[in-house]
């Protein structure tokens, strides 16, 4: 596998962190080494926020910045034309936008030339959370694209991190969501 | 005769305090009262030198010297570790700082103690100035006062501006209890020290300590000049148990003495003109006025 | 067990299986983690101690020094201003022989505000009596917790002891740790009994005056005397640490590839792992370079460095850190600890990532480059990398 690097995009308060988090032991439950670290800085509530998950089978050393991501996932679609998504990600990266938008109309937009993967993130949080809270969804949509991590690892461990902070109906409603998204990708 | 101090000394003879210290005689009632089962931190003040110099010490007590400004973090960190230990029961912790320590560079960590609730004693011996360092001015001194660093030459250089009441900054905290205490009134000063002693959380004690080298005057007026500064209701003796407001030492209008007398007995006000000390005495009745308005409407049933 | 950890809740974690008796402790960016998972730990009743939540970092220090001196377990953290807000009484501390463990987050100082890596808030408390630590994983902060309390109690030393790791770099980074048996931790440990305290049963002064022909002087050279002694037992307790866990990091140097190495690169904190990185690039070109990592700056390990510098040909130090006036402090102390020597490397200085600055490969191999094309080996040289025009 060797070290993969993600890049998250969101904005302060959506649970960038958190799903990064998820995809990270997720990636442990398969015996990998991982490092997970917000934006280094302050947060606020609503302003534009990066998270980042190193993944490898090997022992990371590293301690600075990701500058050349090879995934980056997009929780927000008002970020785009704002935040330049697409820094550091060569053609052979990977991005993943939750977007109402078509992959075609997207890549036009961001003129970008790897693999794209449009999908409505809010739409699914909405039909089964209930509320627009997308990260849960794109964490499953970027189990499906990337392939980093198996479904049901990234499924477990979300019921492990919410069970003492959400109710029973609102981790299944979650689990939904990353269902719904891994389909959906 | 019944005695009504008792007999119990904790301080030892043998410190280095100057001749007729307040500050001595009111460690010396707070220990009577207190007893051995208490724990101290002193910070930087008279009372830093007069316990003696390594390896001696005048205080039968456990005692800690403490930096200037941190005496109410010390007492807060001396209470949780005798909790986390279980040593807590019975045991006194107590602050005991000068008006420098308190009212000017330790009162953040003392409105910090007491806010948090800590079960600490912390008591002020007011001298009204920084008195170990040499007589400058603190925000205790009161108007009209002569210090070094508030001279009195041919510019009449003295404190422009009243003493600041802390026993009120500490009330509004809504601490268990606050009072005031001298050492011309040692039943009083043990009587509250016990009942601090008794209460559970934080309280604090502001005792008026006399210094005869600081306010110049002769050693041996202390208690005299201590007495007549309640007596005049520059120092009334009063105190706030769970918000309620009691006067213990009442000064009928017809008893109350001008403060003139007060003032000219010290060294310190020797060249205050007769319109500072017509201010000053309206300042002592207007406030005198105010304490009794607080019984009135918030005293004990 | 097997836990993500940031560099924060490691120390959180660490507080909670030496079991701190008190913790009084001021937020700070990027440190509040560490007071709000313990905050955490103690709701949820998996953590009893008495946390003082104090209104300063000065309180905190000083309520930590009397907390002490009654005999309990004691801890704080705190970061750059904060640190900095302590500093009269980081000397109490350790005058009065306390044996505080307290991590610090290595932030940049203000003005201009920078809440970013910065190991200027640390150096600046160099001459405090404090033992100084520097991590550069979660699992070393954790572990390093738990060494610097058997370290700091033991009777021998009686000294505070000061755990730096980088900020967000470490503090906010979650790594995998693995949280060790508490059943090990307090075998290991024991329980912190000092024969002197604050003690109603057998009252004692703490502090008392000391007149210039008394005992001043003596309490004083007692100081320099335990720090002498930290150094044997710094060893002797990674030793043991590493027989019961499993773990070591190299007590004072951790020594990455430096075997036959004519170029040595000497850093603390967390750009040491990108330096191995550059070290493993170089070496597998053939070239023989290696890093030293300085994990304990007090007491400094002067004769690890002379036994370092004897096989090779140049040391280049980084600092993130600079003292004005002169240099980067690791560079001024190194090159102190080898002058000595009859035959030394040349030594090289270079500031790099202040104010959170990112310490990249790339800065790294410019580094290595600038000692590889360095001939006059008494060319003195010192530089700041990657300054903007």
């Amino acid at each position: 596998m060797g070290l993969k690097e993600i890049r998250w995009h969101g904005r302060g308060g959506q649970g960038v962190v958190t799903a990064s988090e998820l995809i990270a032991e997720a990636a442990i439950l398969e015996g990998n080494y991982i490092q997970a670290f917000p934006e280094f800085g302050p947060e606020r509530m609503g302003a534009p926020i990066k998270a980042f998950t190193r993944i490898s089978d090997e022992p990371i050393k590293i301690h600075s910045q990701v500058y050349t991501p090879d995934i980056v996932m997009v929780l927000d679609p008002t970020l785009l034309g704002s935040v330049n998504v697409t820094e550091g990600l060569s053609d052979d990266g990977i991005l993943i936008v939750n977007t109402p938008l078509g992959e075609g109309e997207l890549r036009a937009q961001l003129g970008f030339n790897g693999k794209i993967y449009a999908f409505n993130a809010t739409k699914i949080a909405m039909e089964t959370i209930g509320r627009p809270v997308a990260n849960t969804s794109c964490a499953g949509a970027l189990v499906k694209a990337s392939g980093l991590v198996k479904l049901e690892n990234l499924l477990d461990v979300t019921e492990e991190k919410f069970k003492e902070k959400l109710s029973q109906k609102a981790i299944i409603a979650n689990k939904e969501a990353i269902k719904a998204a891994y389909e959906a990708v | 005769m019944k005695l009504t101090i008792p007999e119990q000394e904790l301080m030892e003879k043998g410190h280095m305090a100057c001749l007729g210290c307040g500050g001595s005689l009111a460690m010396r009632y707070l220990l009577k009262a207190l007893g051995k089962d208490t724990m101290m931190a002193i910070p930087a003040c008279c009372w830093a030198v007069i316990p003696g110099v390594f390896p001696y010490s005048c205080l039968e007590i456990p005692l800690q010297y403490v930096a200037f400004e941190a005496t109410g973090a010390a007492i807060s960190g001396m209470e949780a570790a005798l909790k986390a230990k279980g040593k807590k029961d019975g045991v006194t912790v107590v602050g005991w700082a000068g008006d420098g320590g308190t009212v000017d560079i330790g009162i953040q960590a003392l409105s910090g103690a007491v806010e948090r609730g800590h079960d600490v004693k912390y008591v002020c011996y007011d001298n009204e100035a920084y008195m170990n360092t040499g007589i400058q001015r603190s925000s205790a001194t009161p108007k009209g006062a002569w210090t070094t660093t508030t001279p009195v030459g041919n510019t009449r250089f003295w404190k422009q501006t009243n003493k600041k009441n802390i026993v009120e900054i500490m009330a509004a905290h809504d601490i268990p209890y606050a009072c005031t205490a001298s050492v011309a009134y040692p039943e009083d000063l043990i009587k509250k020290a016990k009942k601090m002693k008794d209460i559970k959380g934080p309280c604090y004690m502001h005792i008026y300590a006399p210094c005869p080298t600081g306010w110049k005057y002769p050693p041996e007026k202390t208690i005299e000049l201590s007495r007549l500064a309640t007596e005049s209701c520059i120092f009334p003796l009063y105190e706030v148990t769970y918000g309620k407001y009691k006067i213990n030492k009442d000064i009928k209008d017809e008893k109350k003495k001008p403060i003139i007398d007060y003032l000219r007995s010290q060294g310190r006000f020797r060249k205050l003109d007769e319109e500072t000390i017509r201010s000053l005495q309206k300042h002592v009745d207007d406030e005198w006025i105010k304490l009794k308005k607080k019984v009135e409407c918030f005293g004990e049933e | 067990m097997k836990k993500v950890l940031s560099g924060n809740s490691a120390a959180a974690y660490g507080s909670m299986l030496v079991r701190a008796e008190v913790i009084s402790a001021y937020p700070i960016t990027p440190q509040t983690k560490i007071v709000e998972k313990i905050a955490d730990l103690i709701a949820n009743g998996e953590f009893k101690t008495e946390f003082v939540k104090v209104e300063s970092e000065h309180s905190a220090m000083a309520a930590a020094v009397s907390a002490s001196l009654v005999g309990a377990r004691t801890f704080t953290a705190t970061s750059a201003q904060g640190l900095l807000l302590m500093h009269e009484i980081l000397h109490w501390a350790s005058a009065s022989r306390t044996p505080i463990v307290m991590v610090n987050i290595n932030r940049g100082l203000a003005p201009p505000w920078s809440v970013w890596a910065d190991q200027t808030d640390s150096i600046a408390q160099r001459d405090t009596g404090w033992m100084q630590f520097y991590c550069e994983s979660c699992q070393e902060v954790l572990d390093t917790m738990i060494q610097l309390y058997k370290v700091a109690e033991d009777k021998d030393v009686l000294l505070p002891a000061m755990l730096s790791e980088d900020a967000f770099l470490l503090s906010h980074t979650s790594e995998i740790v693995d949280i060790p048996d508490q059943e090990k931790v307090d075998d290991f440990l024991g329980t912190f009994d000092p024969e002197y305290k604050l003690d109603v049963n057998r009252p004692m002064s703490f502090g008392s005056l000391s007149m210039p022909h008394q005992y001043y002087y003596e309490f004083r050279y007692k100081i320099a005397e335990a720090m002498e002694n930290a150094k044997n037992k710094i060893i002797e307790v990674e030793r043991d640490f590493e027989k019961v866990f499993g773990r070591s990091y190299g007590g004072f140097l951790d020594l990455y590839r430096c075997d036959g190495a004519d170029i040595v690169l000497v850093a603390a904190g967390s750009m040491s792992s990108t330096i191995r990185i550059a070290v493993d690039e170089m070496r597998d070109k053939g070239h023989k370079v290696g890093l030293a990592r300085l994990r304990v700056f007090r007491p400094f390990p002067v004769e690890e460095f002379k036994k370092l510098a004897k096989d090779v040909k140049i040391i280049g130090v980084l600092d993130r850190s600079f003292c004005f006036g002169y240099e980067g402090a690791f560079f001024t102390e190194i090159k102190s600890a080898l002058y000595n020597m009859d035959d030394r490397p040349l030594v090289k200085g270079y500031v790099v990532g202040i104010g959170g600055r990112d310490v990249t490969l790339d800065v790294i191999f410019e580094i290595i480059d600038d000692c590889m094309k360095t001939t006059d080996t008494k060319e003195e040289s010192f530089k700041w990398i990657g300054l903007k025009g």
